[in-house]
């Protein structure tokens, strides 16, 4: 079988790169450098691996090994080359948030680099980078401030090698669009010339660094088009999937349909039979918790995708079902609700809700469900390994790839050093990237086999063998007083938590997950609590998209609605009602943990003044309060979640036979100092779809412990045709430090939604998903009008 | 089992079974991993490619069934719609991830040739079979219309 097109030995460019008689400002050998690979073997850097945050080294001390953020070290991020070429490294993975232009504009804004000579060379998975799990909304807003001074300390560094060749003070060079000028003569040096000389100045000390003032910000907070889009509609750049390496064999897994389940009896005759396949590998069913382990099964080895997928199908298999096979997605769901209903643990308490709730002018109460749901990126999981000698190099779409490279040692029995884990750009990763279960399967097979191996996942078992986003029971209750005012408000929440993935017996909601919209609360009521139930996970459970805010905000935010309506209420006067004066809210007084998503409560306060903001200001893009004919109705939901706020208003048209539309969409958010706004309105609507279409349409469920569904359209998606006619996007301007982008405007998309079709319809949706599967109709409806 | 392909112009000689999906025969055996895999039942349009100039999903297109055609991929498609196409799709960065975006292209410029001047309910239905996780279709839209602009 013949390749008659010409390919270079390892697809994995990013961009043509001619390592020529370049200077870099490391060490990169020559092979790295034509593979398009980060990071130098040979450059050992000391970071402490204390737990926590290391104390703060002297600001005047050499070096920038310590500024708020971590290490920002030039020689971690920048290379510059003699020609000028500035190849800068991106530590966080490229999904589609556009991390790749947001990075290199902090860099190469602080450095008066030339945009345009700027290349990207994706890091590979090392502790020397500092974190590089690409989730929790965070690469910008950790990494602000340091690859500011990362580019300030380069920067820095090159006037300082001008300054040494003329023999003038640093005072009075300045770096200028990629030269560094001398201002009083007018001489200039473009940045390639300098770039060995910079190398030899040492790095300056963090107090000696000018960073440059917000006015004279080029890139940052400017709308810089993608890095990598131009690639992208040529249909360039390497996926995970797309990884060819030589005399590379494919493999597909057939894995028990049950976690924790396995392979009883395994007949390969009629695999092996079929063209194309080369062998079949049992791989060992895990023993709990699951952790990133690779759930077993039997994988087929073949010359190509579409062989494997063929011997795959002719597998035949006796499942042992294990231990799950009683979980039945309706059982499941009642047994949620009845513990929703019971009294919980007390998590968060203000006042006294029970006696408020005994001496209310009137109460209401409410139960809501969401299912389980799948992140379904469209690149599925993928990876593709080879080993040589004790050695193994993975190529993996994956959001966290020093997780990757523990786990792959951890799997494998060598040491992290032998791993090296290349990135490669992520056809989405919404969470499902996070876990490496997948580098792990395409490590342990290339060992197994003797040659790489590709490990592709199909649709199928990204369907089936997901970390799938919790099933969700919540139940309220809430008190009024004569005038309509909340005096009590019960939040109880109940889900298999995350933890369950980790450590099998964990059960209870942790504080982790309750951060995320319910032990974070910020309504003024004066009498407020929170409870949890237990839940026993039956499948992994995992993060997807803005976690546990989804299904806390559909619930808190639907609730709200009910109250106003119960009350006589405009929905949105009363939300603002409900969130009352601005102030700063804070859960530990009232008995909660809360860590504030990793970062400081003074930086970052739940501050209800910017999270009435956004409700005024998405109320002010969408008309609220105008007059709306039959059948449409406006929906309001706003949320804050990764430090940022975000304000949701959804019109939904309803026509007679209960078919719903989506006239417009409009959604205010205020994420503090922002790189890109172009980029964050894409996020706004991206991320506020990604709830519309899992509200939608999204259901998970397993039958016997198996999921049920298989592909699209049983795995339904919101196509082009079922969005919004129209999406509008305010960014709040600030100045406070940057908030998460990519998954706060999820959360309020559901609720905005929901509260939508109430208003058009005064049907009141509690269990998500709005469709059942095939449905396209709301059913009879009574259509309001306003 | 030698299939005659003609893929973006160039003639091939591929020793491939014939009812190995097309889709297969580019990304695994010509390394065109332009196209991609979205579901392999034709339900998502990742594998979105041109035959004689229609678009085709190549997850379930058997080679053997496309000999001697002309096939068009991401990599190949040229033109002025398709100009006009990637144009606007970087005009204002259509594409997130970027995973389905052959396939939208692939799409849109299909649409584009055989309608200049598509509305919304056109668009919607032309390209409606093409999914995108990252919910970028409010772009899509946008970018399909200033592309039929251009090209007037």
């Amino acid at each position: 079988m013949t390749v008659p097109i010409e390919t270079g030995p390892l697809s994995w460019h990013n961009r043509p790169t001619d390592p020529g008689d370049s200077l870099l400002l490391r060490p990169v050998n020559r092979r790295q450098v034509l593979a398009g690979l980060g990071g130098a073997a040979t450059f050992v850097f000391a970071l402490s691996l204390a737990a926590g945050r290391p104390a703060r080294a002297d600001a005047t001390a050499g070096g920038l090994k310590d500024v708020p953020g971590g290490d920002a070290t030039p020689e971690l991020f920048i290379a510059l080359e003699a020609d000028g070429t500035l190849k800068l490294t991106c530590h966080r993975s490229e999904m589609g948030q556009q991390v790749w232009t947001a990075l290199a504009q902090v860099i190469a804004d602080e450095m008066e680099a030339d945009w345009d000579r700027v290349e990207i060379v994706q890091a590979i998975g090392h502790p020397r980078y500092g974190d590089q799990n690409t989730d929790g909304s965070r690469s910008v807003r950790r990494n602000l401030t340091r690859l500011r001074y990362a580019g300030a300390g380069m920067r820095q560094m090159l006037e300082g090698a001008a300054a040494s060749r003329w023999n003038v003070p640093a005072a009075e060079c300045r770096a200028e669009r990629h030269a560094v000028v001398h201002m009083p003569s007018g001489r200039r040096a473009p940045f390639g010339d300098l770039a060995a000389a910079a190398v030899a100045q040492g790095v300056p000390a963090e107090a000696d660094i000018r960073l440059k003032a917000r006015s004279e910000w080029r890139y940052i907070g400017k709308p810089v088009p993608s890095l990598t889009v131009p690639m992208i509609v040529r249909g360039e750049g390497t996926f995970g999937i797309d990884v060819q390496l030589p005399d590379m064999v494919h493999a597909v897994i057939a894995r028990p349909p049950q976690v924790f389940g396995s392979a009883k009896r395994v007949d390969d005759t009629a695999a092996l039979a079929v063209p194309g396949v080369l062998r079949t590998v049992r791989l060992n069913s895990p023993e709990p918790p699951a952790a990133f382990k690779p759930l077993g099964g039997v994988a087929v080895i073949a010359e190509d995708t579409w062989s494997a997928i063929r011997g795959r199908d002719a597998l035949d298999i006796d499942w042992d079902p294990g231990p799950n096979a009683d979980y039945d997605s309706d059982t499941y769901r009642q047994a949620l609700l009845d513990t929703a209903r019971a009294p919980g643990t007390v998590r968060r308490n203000r006042g006294d809700v029970t006696k408020a709730l005994g001496s209310a002018a009137k109460r209401i109460a409410a139960d809501y469900y969401a299912p389980l749901l799948s992140q379904s990126p469209m690149e599925p999981p993928a990876a593709a390994a080879r080993w040589e000698d004790d050695r193994v190099e993975v190529w993996a779409c994956t959001q966290t790839p020093q997780a990757a490279r523990s786990t792959v040692a951890a799997a494998c029995g060598v040491d992290p050093d032998k791993v090296t884990i290349h990135v490669t750009w992520l056809g989405g990763g919404f969470g499902r990237k996070s876990k490496p279960d997948f580098v792990v399967e395409a490590a342990l097979l290339a060992r197994e086999v003797g040659r790489p191996v590709k490990v592709t996942w199909t649709r199928e078992d990204d369907l089936r063998h997901g970390y799938f986003h919790a099933v969700s029971a919540q139940h309220m209750e809430g008190a009024l007083d004569e005038q309509g005012r909340c005096t009590a408000f019960l939040h109880r929440t109940v889900f298999p938590p995350i933890p369950s993935t980790f450590d099998a017996s964990a059960t209870d909601p942790s504080w982790g997950e309750l951060r995320l919209g319910a032990s974070d609360n910020p309504f003024v009521v004066p009498n407020l609590r929170l409870e949890t139930g237990a839940a026993p996970a039956k499948v992994r459970i995992g993060w997807l998209r803005s976690v546990a805010n989804v299904y806390h905000a559909f619930a808190i935010q639907s609730f709200a609605a009910e109250l106003a309506h119960a009350a006589g209420r405009d929905q949105k006067d009363y939300l603002l009602e409900l969130i009352g004066p601005p102030r700063f809210v804070d859960p530990v007084k009232e008995g909660a943990e809360y860590d504030n998503y990793g970062d400081s409560i003074k930086d970052y306060p739940i501050d209800t003044g910017r999270l009435a903001g956004v409700v005024e200001a998405v109320a002010d893009m969408a008309g609220w309060g105008r007059p709306l004919s039959a059948g449409h109705g406006l929906g309001i939901a706003v949320h804050r979640s990764f430090l940022s706020y975000v304000a949701t208003v959804v019109e939904v048209h309803v026509d007679a036979d209960g078919r719903l539309t989506l006239p417009g969409v409009w959604a205010a958010i205020d994420a503090g100092t922002v790189v890109n706004p172009r980029h964050v309105e894409a996020q706004v609507e991206g991320g506020t779809l990604y709830g519309l279409s899992n509200a939608l349409y999204g259901s998970i469920t397993a039958r016997a412990g198996a999921i049920e569904q298989a592909n699209f359209p049983a795995w339904r998606l919101m196509t082009i045709g079922e969005s919004p006619g129209s999406f509008d996007v305010r960014i709040m301007e600030s100045d406070a430090p940057p908030g998460g982008v990519g998954e706060p405007p999820t959360p309020p998309a559901a609720p905005a939604l929901t509260n939508a079709i109430f208003a058009a319809t005064g049907k009141r949706i509690r269990d998500l998903p709005v469709f059942g599967p095939g449905e396209n109709t709301l059913g009879s409806v009574e259509r309001v009008s306003s | 089992m030698s299939t005659k392909l003609i893929v973006n112009g160039r003639p091939l000689n591929l020793n491939v079974p014939d009812d190995m999906p097309l889709l297969w025969v580019l990304r695994d055996r010509l390394q065109m991993t332009g196209t991609k895999y979205g579901c392999g039942v034709s339900q998502c349009g990742a594998c979105t490619v041109h035959v004689n100039g229609e678009a085709r999903r190549a997850c379930v297109t058997p080679v053997g069934r496309v000999a001697g055609a002309e096939i068009t991929t991401i990599e190949g498609v040229d033109g002025p719609v398709a100009d006009a196409v990637r144009t606007s799709w970087q005009a204002i960065d259509v594409p997130q991830c970027g995973y389905c975006q052959s396939g939208q292209i692939m799409s849109a410029v299909a649409l584009l040739n055989s309608n200049p001047d598509p509305d919304d309910a056109l668009i919607d239905k032309a390209m409606g079979g093409n999914l995108c996780r990252c919910a970028t279709y409010i772009r899509i839209r946008r970018a399909i219309k200033e592309a039929a602009r251009s090209l007037t």
